[in-house]
């Protein structure tokens, strides 16, 4: 049996993907933090009075806090597992690559483990981020050059 | 010397089985198995406060186990051959340490039970040593963390990831006789069917089962009807179903084939995704399930083919294929 048709056999064979239930559980775990950081929002500016500009960080500081402790906890990953982009795509997402990929290192100390891999995930978007707003600011400036 | 090669295959004359010392993880020891196992943990520390050191505490313990129903001490061996799956193979060489005997550490990713069982049997069949004991250890965690992600990171899996067992086995092999034997070996070759995806290693493994199987079989002019039971190591679900139609295709159709990695776990209770893997899986299931079996004489001959994937995340990410090997050992009661 050569490559090509090994390729062929085992795509047949292959476990049947579960496209549309990751689907739904992404739209409604995703959709459960959007709302809950809706709540965070109201609270912080309906009770504690805040501007909607001092109550975006406020919330989504919150919610980074509440990924890291269930990270720590070892819930987020069982969470995560059923959620899929729902939890990879907000910042939750982001919050639980930090502190895991921390979590991971402690054992090899505070500078070679914590430090160098915290980002080891997360850098990626970090650098792309950087990358892709630059480009777009150069953009934005050519564009009012000529208007 | 009474052993000589057919092909890639070795029948032994001379090399028994003396002890096992087995030791798993807690979500082995809620498989279907859990009761065979001299000791399990509750978590990935094993007590000890990294994951490293855990998987180290695990093999030791094994390896206590091992040496204590032989009745030897670690000084009575006349050498140690151990696998393992992290680099440098630290888990081995950082026990060893402690243990002023001869050790060769030999990395065959997950085909290490048969493949440091096998070089022990040569050593011994060729009257070069009278003893060894084989190291074989895995952990769910360390592995997760060299080869994937972190532990802790959330992210869904594909259907067709393996899930590494957390386990440690060490066998005693003698000259002596004692009621099992090992009694043939066939040594694998490196099979790369350009299969590129780390989170399906049974669909990568499964041509390099295939191989070694067909090699043993032809060396040795037998087939699926010489033995009770034909295992491959840790294939799992996918790979095994991969494995059983590469045999059809050739009107194949073996009832007494099964894989290490569906045994270990219940597959359809557990959260093991396609099955068990790494080298602990073969060598959890071949040391307690059959070795029991052929202990009680309910099975005389069985062969275990232990697949590994060769693989490391930094040729994943230069987009190499996986190249894999497979490893056979058969093991038999004496009459």
């Amino acid at each position: 049996m050569n490559t090509n048709e090994y390729n062929r056999m085992a795509e047949k064979m292959k476990p049947k993907g579960q496209c549309l239930k990751h689907c739904m559980n992404a739209f409604l775990y995703g959709g459960a933090i959007g709302i809950f950081a809706q709540i965070v929002l109201e609270i912080f500016m309906n009770i504690y009075h805040c501007s909607e500009k001092e109550a975006t960080p406020m919330m989504i500081i919150t919610l980074v806090f509440i990924a890291c402790l269930l990270t720590g906890l070892g819930i987020y990953d069982n969470i995560a597992k059923n959620a899929g982009a729902g939890t990879f795509i907000p910042i939750t997402g982001f919050a639980n690559s930090m502190s895991s990929s921390a979590l991971d290192s402690k054992s090899e100390g505070l500078i070679f483990g914590i430090g160098s891999n915290m980002f080891k995930l997360g850098g990626t978007v970090i650098t792309y981020g950087i990358v892709s707003s630059s480009l777009l600011g150069v953009i934005r400036y050519v564009l009012t050059l000529f208007g | 010397m009474s052993s000589h090669f057919l092909g890639n295959s070795c029948l032994i004359e001379n090399v028994y089985i003396a002890s096992a010392g087995l030791t798993a993880g807690m979500v082995e020891a809620q498989g279907p198995l859990g009761q065979k196992f001299d000791k399990t943990y509750e978590d990935h520390y094993c007590g000890e406060d990294s994951f490293e050191k855990g998987e180290r505490k695990m093999l030791q313990d094994a390896l206590n186990f091992c040496l204590q129903k032989a009745k030897k001490k670690d000084k009575d061996i006349d050498l140690y051959i151990g696998s393992d799956l992290l680099n440098q193979n630290v888990t081995v060489s950082y026990l060893m340490r402690n243990i002023a005997r001869p050790a060769f550490n030999v990395y065959g990713a997950c085909s290490g039970f048969a493949l440091s069982n096998a070089l022990a049997a040569l050593l011994i069949e060729g009257q070069c040593i009278d003893n060894v004991v084989t190291l074989v250890s895995s952990h769910n965690a360390t592995a997760e963390r060299q080869y994937r992600f972190p532990v802790e990171y959330g992210i869904q899996k594909k259907d067709t990831t393996t899930f590494t067992a957390t386990g440690a086995v060490a066998t005693l092999l003698t000259n002596k006789p004692t009621n099992i034997k090992v009694e043939s070996i066939t040594l694998g070759r490196i099979i790369d069917y350009k299969q590129n995806d780390p989170n399906d290693m049974g669909r990568a493994m499964a041509p390099a089962a295939y191989d070694t199987l067909m090699t043993h079989f032809h060396d040795l002019n037998r087939g699926f009807d010489d033995y009770d039971q034909v295992v491959t190591g840790d294939l799992s679900q996918y790979g095994h179903e991969l494995l059983k139609e590469m045999l059809a295709q050739k009107k194949i159709y073996p009832k007494n084939y099964d894989d290490c990695g569906c045994l270990l776990y219940d597959i359809h209770n557990q959260d093991v995704f396609q099955g068990g893997s790494g080298c602990a899986c073969s060598a959890l299931v071949s040391m307690s399930y059959f070795y029991e079996k052929l202990l009680n004489k309910e099975m005389k001959r069985v062969l275990i083919v232990s697949t590994g994937a060769l693989l490391s995340p930094m040729m994943t990410f230069q987009k190499e294929t996986i190249p894999c090997v497979a490893h056979a050992i058969s093991l038999e009661v004496v009459e």
